[in-house]
């Protein structure tokens, strides 16, 4: 049997950045017909490695071979000749031009006079459209356009310059589970249309899933590539990771006692005035975990930011301990007694040029013991300083670094020992593990029980169905604003979450009109 | 008793012209993305040069017309250099944008100053040099009123007016157009598709070197034959605030262009028809009117997302 | 393995670098960035064919020749920290505070009216003047942080229309209702009272007791910013808006309130500068110390020792100005250009180094192709 020649091979890239190694002599080959995987923790280098294919970064050694000839990836322009086309993790889309504008930003039709030739476009991307079955509107502005419809533009894309093989980064973050069934028939439909697609992921279930050969990669250095019929989310994962994983988390039953937070019909809108919550009614107990699953952009982060008082609700109540918070700011409503961990760490949860010990009283550094009226008491904040780098094992050595230079692992547990320091009644945690290693993630997820277990009342909200599966004692379903599903932890199955995430099933009465 | 005549219309396009061309300029550097606060600074250097260029090509015994249109070139060629100086500092050097154009606006002044100082020995007006005043246009100007106040004007009052549909159509109906916006409004989409972030930024910023300088030549050598130190006397400003007035559109600057204007017109005409205003208050007005526009119904004014931020690849 | 003592010495060392290394990391930037200003000024005088030797030696000679020099480049020091101080507060909150000038300008109008206007035994009247000047320039840059705080203007453009409002309400206040009824018919205002007047600490020069309450004020601005909750609040503001507010902090008010205490230092600045010096307002009165503040600011790395000192570098420059183009023929707009390039280089600190990078490069470039010919020189 003759060599297959592979499309696409990178033969020891090498990429160093000040300070760190990002790829380290890494090899991988993409055939036709193939959806090869490309698995990694967040960090380990796969976006770096598929930038470098992609001519956004240039490779401190190695080399690229496509079709077997060796080609220099200088910049995307030649990246796009060779028929490599690119779907980001972080779309890349001009939100105020159409869909039309954005597929032929770069390579435009012209009339014969040299001015734009939209009409053309539209032409051309409504036969793309058709020939690979992605939907599109072209004269839709992307502010408008759903994220579904916003992936299969990026796609159009990489098919209007003529891809031949094609990188997906992380596409499933932002989708239902029958959206990702969707994208994975486009992603079949490729193949056999001589297209073979490179799918990066770190979700194991996933790439069990849809992909023929798995490479791992782990800090840089690749681990190996494997075939499908011998790989198992375990295996992968420890080929990941490096040692063997303990995919579930333990936890003991749940003790629920009197309502701490009680949400009563709650309506929201956003500041363009449209609805982003629309009724939303449930409790959370004393003792008890209950975990709210969506997909990302069904309200929950406008959800936790009414709750904290960082946006108006329109109407309905929030009570806390039977306390009426409501609409109360947010200075109070954490004196009140709730803690937050936010979802995006550097953008709510620390000044990332403050030092460690100023991010650790955030929320209580007017008060007692940290100031008297204006005067701040750094005696007090440094030995609080001290007390919970200690407890929470932060990695640093002292506390005037400034946060931004330690690791997302470590910020995390800076804003975690802060919020817990403060001995809430409720403790809410959203995407509590985002972007951080395996290991710090099981000491969270130890944390995060023991306050369950400590008499407090946590609702947990989180992209990773595993997580809320793995944790919550009660999970919630949101959907367009709503909660459509109640539903005990241990009784869920992933499938039926994803009806509910989807919004084809719900068992919570429609909510009152706001 | 009247204020509102002919004259007074053609004054306030003549007003116009110079905040026209500046706010051109500044549309196509803030919508390349590199805010550009230096439009004052840039139409000083233009004003100086154009004067400079006309003086020493009178020196030389050339026409007064070729003289005239040398300064013109020259203004221009100089509003592009001192552009390039913003350009290089917030693109390559991807320092923050406002400081970089206060300091273009610090460095027009004591150049233009320092030059007058040494060449001319003088710290206020320069002596007279050829300029290029009224060009009316033969048979256009003759027809009533609409004649008089648009086609018996200064050449560069035609080539600002000529501007703005221009300027538009590049920006709205050419790919360069589209890609200089995009530059502006997602940098990060456009390199992805191997469209010069860098090269489309300092296209931007040269033209509104070009077109400050421009209008920074009509105010020594257009509407008067010398320079006076500092005398944009914040015509530059004036023009930044008809950008975001207009909303980054060639159309809408003009409008806001040609209300300053008038505001600027109709003060000199209150004044000699006697009507009891103090000149201050209506000198004011532009920058009040700017003020109650961004607070009041323009409120949130869009302006490119990216506008402001360097790009780092 | 090391004994105790050595270890004990070494972490002594350490902890110093530790302390210094930070301090020396600052300072060389703005250092730098001056040297560098003041070599390429040097390169423009050569040009014009003076001697940059001579011509500095009368810049220093025109700031420090005398006690009247020294007097006078001191009292030119006073503004410039008070609006330097304004800058770089605001910019603590990363609001960009380019009205300086206008609340310098009607800070000092209003301390002029209740200096001219009022009556009061000295110890009342000087206070009550300068507090006018802190309120009306409080009031004036409370105006641009209230439009941002609760209409999202962004303060560059709104400070900037200010500043020329400012100087056309005063034209109109200063050639109308305040201006002084006098045969002469002058375009200014009356003189303000002897019982509101700074008392002058230096004779000959006109050094008044303004620097002495700058230089308060430069540390209790420092003590703001780096003691207090009030510091800690807008800090946090102006490095993570989102943070702040997610920690209970109110941005926009913050913000507001960052602007009504850069208004006031400035406004004060403007009061100082009439008590202790003019005494009276005059038409088209627009030293330009709000715009010279920004470069203040910046070398000064937006802290109150590092603008005392960088306002102190300013004052000098353009007191020496005079005397460098008198004695030496330099134009004075010189310094201008020097103050433009000293800004250039701070925000833009590569530029520094791009200069011996780049040298750096062509010498590499030039041994390789040196290197290159040998090697063919020796196959031939």
């Amino acid at each position: 049997m003759t060599e297959k020649v592979p499309v696409i091979e990178m033969r020891d890239v090498t990429k160093v950045f000040p300070g760190v190694i990002a790829n380290d002599h890494i090899n991988l080959a993409v055939y036709e017909g193939e959806v090869l995987g490309l698995l990694g923790e967040n960090g380990a280098g796969k976006s770096v490695l598929m930038s470098i294919l992609y001519g956004l970064y240039q490779p401190t050694e190695g080399q690229i071979f496509v079709r077997g000839q060796s080609v220099a990836i200088t910049e995307p322009g030649i990246a796009i000749e060779q028929g490599i086309g690119m779907v980001h993790q972080h779309f890349m889309l001009v939100p105020v031009f159409t869909v039309a504008e954005n597929i032929v930003l770069g390579s435009e039709p012209r009339t014969g006079a040299g001015t734009l030739d939209m009409a053309k476009a539209v032409e051309e991307i409504k036969s793309l459209s058709e020939k690979y079955n992605l939907e599109v509107d072209p004269r839709a502005k992307i502010e408008d356009i759903s994220v579904g419809m916003a992936q299969r533009v990026e796609i159009l894309k990489t098919m209007y310059r003529g891809a031949r093989v094609l990188i997906l980064d992380e596409p499933t973050a932002v989708l239902t589970p029958q959206e990702i069934r969707g994208l994975f028939k486009i992603m079949r439909t490729l193949t056999e249309q001589g297209v073979p697609v490179i799918f990066i992921s770190h979700k194991l279930k996933e790439l069990m899933e849809i992909c023929d050969r798995v490479t791992v990669i782990r800090r840089g250095k690749m681990i190996g590539t494997i075939g499908i019929e011998e790989a198992s989310p375990e295996k992968l994962a420890s080929m990941m990771v490096g040692r063997d994983v303990v995919l579930e988390v333990e936890k003991g039953l749940a003790q629920p006692k009197e309502v701490v937070l009680d949400v009563k019909n709650l309506h929201a809108v956003d500041h363009s005035g449209l609805p982003v919550l629309n009724g939303v009614s449930f409790q959370v107990h004393a003792g008890e975990i209950v975990g709210i699953a969506g997909v990302a952009g069904n309200g929950q982060s406008e959800l936790i930011e009414v709750i904290t008082g960082l946006h108006k609700a329109k109407s309905g109540a929030v009570h806390l301990n039977g306390d009426h918070i409501t609409n109360h700011s947010a200075k109070e409503i954490i004196h009140k007694g709730i803690a937050t961990i936010p979802e995006d760490r550097h953008h709510r949860g620390l000044v990332l040029d403050f030092s460690i010990a100023d991010n650790g009283v955030l929320g209580s550094h007017d008060r007692p013991p940290f100031a008297h009226w204006i005067r701040r008491m750094f005696a007090a904040i440094r030995s609080y300083a001290d007390k919970f780098i200690q407890e929470f094992d932060v990695r640093t050595p002292n506390q005037e670094v400034l946060v931004k230079n330690l690791s997302g692992g470590n910020q995390q547990k800076v804003i975690i020992a802060r919020e817990i320091g403060r001995e809430p009644d409720l403790l809410i945690a959203a995407q509590p593990t985002r972007g951080v290693d395996v290991g710090a993630i099981e000491f969270i997820h130890k944390r995060i029980i023991e306050q369950r277990d400590a008499g407090k009342a946590v609702l947990l909200i989180s992209n990773e169905l595993d997580e809320v599966m793995g944790l919550s004692d009660r999970i919630l379903v949101m959907f367009h604003g709503e909660i459509v599903g109640e539903l005990l932890a241990e009784e869920a199955t992933e499938d039926e979450l994803g009806l509910y995430m989807a919004g084809a099933k719900r068992n919570t009465p429609p909510a009152e009109g706001g | 008793m009247e204020i509102l005549s002919v004259a007074l219309f053609a004054s306030t396009i003549r007003a116009a012209a110079p905040l026209i061309l500046a706010a051109l300029g500044g549309i196509f550097s803030e919508r390349s993305g590199v805010v550009n606060i230096a439009l004052e600074g840039i139409m000083l250097i233009g004003a100086f040069f154009a004067m400079m260029i006309s003086y020493f090509g009178a020196q030389f015994g050339l026409p007064p017309l070729v003289s005239a249109i040398s300064g013109m070139v020259g203004a221009i060629v100089f509003g592009f250099l001192i552009s390039m100086i913003h350009a290089v500092v917030s693109i390559r050097f991807r320092a923050d944008q406002v400081v970089s154009g206060v300091a273009i606006n610090i460095l027009a002044l004591g150049l233009t100053g320092f030059l007058l100082q040494l060449i001319f020995q003088t710290s206020g007006n320069s002596p007279s040099v050829p300029n290029l005043s009224a060009a009316p246009i033969p048979g256009l100007a003759n027809i009533p009123i609409v004649g008089d106040i648009f086609f018996n004007q200064p050449p560069i009052v035609y080539i600002a007016l000529i501007a703005v549909p221009v300027s538009s159509f590049v920006l709205f109906r050419t790919p360069l157009g589209l890609r200089l916006r995009s530059v502006g409004e997602h940098p990060k989409a456009a390199d992805t598709v191997g469209v010069n972030v860098f090269s489309l930024r300092y296209l931007g910023v040269g033209l509104s070197g070009v077109l400050a300088g421009l209008g920074g030549a009509y105010l020594s050598i257009g509407q008067l034959n010398i320079f006076t130190e500092g005398m944009t006397n914040g015509r530059g400003f004036i023009a930044l605030a008809a950008v975001i007035f207009g909303k980054w559109n060639p159309w809408g600057a003009l409008g806001a262009c040609l209300l300053f204007g008038f505001a600027d017109a109709v003060q000199i005409s209150l004044q000699n028809a006697g009507v009891n205003i103090p000149s201050d208050f209506l000198l004011m007005l532009p920058y009040v009117l700017t003020l109650v526009a961004l607070a009041g119904f323009i409120g949130r004014s869009n302006p490119p997302a990216a506008s402001g931020v360097p790009y780092e690849k | 393995m090391a004994t105790s003592e050595e270890s004990t010495r070494k972490s002594w060392r350490v902890r110093v670098m530790l302390v210094i290394s930070p301090l020396l990391q600052g300072l060389i930037l703005p250092v730098g960035a001056i040297i560098m200003a003041l070599l390429v000024g040097a390169i423009f005088i050569l040009v014009i064919g003076k001697n940059p030797i001579t011509a500095y030696a009368a810049l220093i000679q025109g700031a420090f020749g005398d006690v009247f020099s020294i007097g006078e480049t001191l009292e030119n020091t006073t503004p410039l920290i008070l609006t330097g101080l304004a800058v770089a507060f605001a910019f603590r909150a990363k609001l960009f505070n380019i009205g300086g000038e206008g609340q310098f300008l009607i800070g000092a109008l209003a301390a002029t009216w209740v200096g001219a206007n009022l009556s009061f035994p000295s110890f009342v009247h000087l206070p009550l003047t300068l507090l006018a000047g802190i309120i009306a320039g409080g009031l004036w840059g409370g105006i641009a942080g209230f439009l941002k705080a609760t209409r999202g203007v962004h303060e560059v453009i709104s400070t900037i229309m200010l500043n020329f409002i400012a100087i056309f309400f005063i034209s109109y206040m200063v050639t109308g209702p305040m201006k002084e009824q006098s045969a002469l018919d002058i375009p200014q205002t009356a003189r303000v009272a002897e019982t509101a007047q700074l008392a002058k600490i230096l004779p000959p020069s006109r050094l008044s007791a303004g620097i002495i309450i700058a230089l308060v004020a430069a540390a209790f601005v420092w003590w703001l910013l780096w003691k207090t909750t009030v510091g800690y609040e807008v800090r946090a503001v102006g490095l993570n808006f989102f943070a702040a507010e997610f920690g209970g902090i109110k941005p926009n008010y913050n913000m507001f309130l960052a602007m009504v205490i850069s208004g006031g230092l400035a406004g004060l600045g403007g009061a100082i500068i009439i008590s202790g010096l003019f005494l009276r307002f005059q038409h088209g009165f627009e030293p330009g110390y709000g715009f010279t503040a920004i470069a203040v600011s910046l070398v000064g790395g937006n802290n109150p020792p590092g603008v005392v000192l960088a306002a102190l570098l300013f004052a000098t420059l353009s007191q020496g100005a005079l005397g460098m183009q008198n004695v030496a023929g330099v134009p004075q707009d010189i310094v201008l250009v020097i103050q433009a390039l000293v800004i250039f280089f701070v925000a833009a600190p590569q530029i520094v180094r791009a200069l011996p990078q780049w040298l750096e490069k062509r010498r590499e470039a030039a041994q390789a192709a040196a290197e290159g010919a040998q090697l063919e020189g020796g196959q031939a």
